[in-house]
């Protein structure tokens, strides 16, 4: 069975409807990508799989759980790390306190302390920085935080929502790396990106989304060389 | 002298009207609402300190302790049943929800008390001070609520740095969604903030009817509006803020009335805020809000 089954999910806001019923999975240890323009609804479909908001029908379900209609902050103990779409650091707080915030549902300091150790060992530049403001740091730094909060709750997933957004090209290169190294260490990623070129070659899946729907879905490489997809989305 | 009399009241009244700008600042930076009832649970804490002492004949501390109790009930329940389903309402919705409860509670207390005032006997027992020969008296109801204020203060700075509950407000005050995905139960740490604002409300109606024992159904109000002028004086949201601005407020007010005009005085003090905000629109300590672009 999938880690992460999404079935028949439609999301509205207000009278709008946003996603309009779809179908969708994740097994364990992949990386799956949903691309497609703006405005398709690739946030909306993240929110809702990770309960910052409710669908109108259809099912999430999550290791054989149906955290359909779950509260978010409980999701988030069942291993499932969102980093949200403008990173969304706790700009008040320094680099440290956040990375301790990503750890709220963590009980036991030695392994709390552990998993601070790999953050730091994987993001040099936030253990320089640790005692600074998040306001303070660069786009690209941020991103790294907001990465590495996310991993401090030792998640089984994690959805990553436009990560490369706003970089500069070297840091939207060394996102895409790290991303690759979270997946190898074996964390599932489900990935949100607009720079589809970059997403399809990290991903194993695609599933290709038009407003509200998906129109395409595949192996990445064979996305990669699909015609419309080539012309709408990698710009060839 | 006696302009340092005037000074220490005014720090004392200062140091209620901090209390009350607590739970004001403390709800407005984390659910980003004015609670306009904040005012009138401080008169149901004062109501209830009352009965269970002047009435029922219990030690004032035990009084005070169930007061907050009440109080904290009354809180989080207003939270439950009144605010939280608006969560996604407009905030001029919730404003006037507010002020509905405001209203509601004041005439429930009108119902169970009536409207003539209570003779509130003061809950405090320390002595007076006297300095200077005789020239300078300190009462005790003064400095029992400056040394209270100043606990309270450094409590709650330490809760909120030290304890992992108070993280979660950092964190929810900041990105309710962020917070939420970190983990943290939003709905939860907002019913929290009610409690505690609540509990403070309940010491700072025990100690407000104690320096100045008259308790009526409308002994909130007034309180109430003067504490959340020092909220917005001293930056809303801002904790150190609240503290800051009610000071200055009860100085500013208490040396009015000694020097200029006891008729004036609220005057002033309205006056003395809308320049600091022409000034400072985020008030003494506020933060400065940054839009996101």
């Amino acid at each position: 069975m999938a880690m992460l089954e999404v079935k028949d999910l439609k999301v509205h806001y207000g009278m709008i409807e946003a996603i309009k019923g779809i179908d969708f999975e994740v097994n364990k240890g992949e990386v799956v990508a949903l691309i497609g323009a703006n405005g398709a609804g690739k946030t909306t479909i993240l929110h809702t799989v990770s309960g910052l908001l409710q669908p109108s029908s259809g099912t999430v379900t999550f290791e054989g759980k149906d955290i359909t209609k779950m509260p978010g902050h409980k999701i988030v103990s069942l291993g499932m790390a969102h980093v949200p779409e403008g990173r969304r650091v706790f700009a008040q707080l320094s680099v440290y306190e956040n990375l301790l915030m990503g750890a709220y549902t963590r009980k036991d300091k030695q392994e709390i302390q552990e998993t601070l150790d790999m953050v730091y060992t994987r993001f040099p530049r936030l253990e320089e920085r640790k005692t600074q403001l998040a306001g303070t740091l660069s786009g690209g730094e941020q991103q790294m935080l907001a990465m590495g909060r996310a991993l401090m709750s030792h998640p089984s997933i994690i959805l990553m929502d436009e990560p490369s957004m706003g970089l500069s090209p070297i840091f939207v290169n060394e996102i895409f790396k790290i991303i690759e190294d979270v997946s190898s260490m074996g964390t599932t990623v489900l990935l949100v990106e607009q720079n589809a070129k970059k997403a399809l070659d990290i991903a194993n899946r695609a599933y290709v989304l038009e407003t509200g729907k998906i129109v395409l879905s595949g192996d990445a490489d064979k996305l990669k060389n699909d015609d419309a997809v080539k012309k709408a989305y990698l710009g060839e | 002298m006696s302009f340092i009399s005037y000074l220490v009241n005014g720090i004392s009244l200062g140091s209620v009207y901090a209390i009350i700008a607590l739970g004001y600042t403390m709800v407005y930076g984390i659910a980003k609402m004015l609670n306009f009832a904040h005012g009138d649970v401080i008169m149901i804490g004062g109501y209830v300190a009352f009965l269970t002492v002047s009435g029922m004949g219990l030690p004032p501390v035990l009084g005070v302790l169930i007061s907050m109790v009440v109080c904290t009930v009354l809180g989080v329940t207003i939270e439950k049943i009144a605010y939280k389903p608006l969560r996604m309402a407009s905030p001029l919705a919730v404003l006037i929800t507010a002020i509905g409860v405001s209203y509601l509670l004041q005439n429930i207390a009108l119902l169970l008390f009536g409207a003539s005032p209570k003779a509130f006997t003061s809950m405090v027992s320390v002595p007076a001070i006297v300095l200077a020969d005789g020239q300078l008296t300190i009462s005790g109801e003064t400095i029992v609520t400056i040394v209270a204020c100043i606990v309270i203060m450094i409590g709650l700075n330490l809760f909120i740095k030290k304890s992992k509950a108070g993280r979660a407000m950092l964190a929810v005050s900041e990105d309710k969604g962020a917070a939420q995905l970190m983990g943290i139960n939003v709905n939860g740490t907002i019913a929290l903030t009610f409690a505690i604002g609540s509990a403070l409300a309940a010491i700072a109606g025990v100690l407000l009817c104690s320096a100045y024992p008259t308790l009526t159904p409308y002994t909130g109000s007034m309180p109430g509006i003067k504490a959340f002028v020092a909220a917005v004086f001293g930056g809303i949201g801002s904790i150190p803020g609240a503290f800051l601005g009610g000071i200055l407020l009860g100085v500013i007010e208490n040396l009015s009335k000694a020097y200029i005009s006891s008729q004036m005085a609220d005057a002033i003090v309205f006056g003395v805020l809308i320049v600091v905000l022409l000034v400072r629109p985020t008030g003494i300590l506020g933060k400065n809000i940054r839009e996101k672009v």
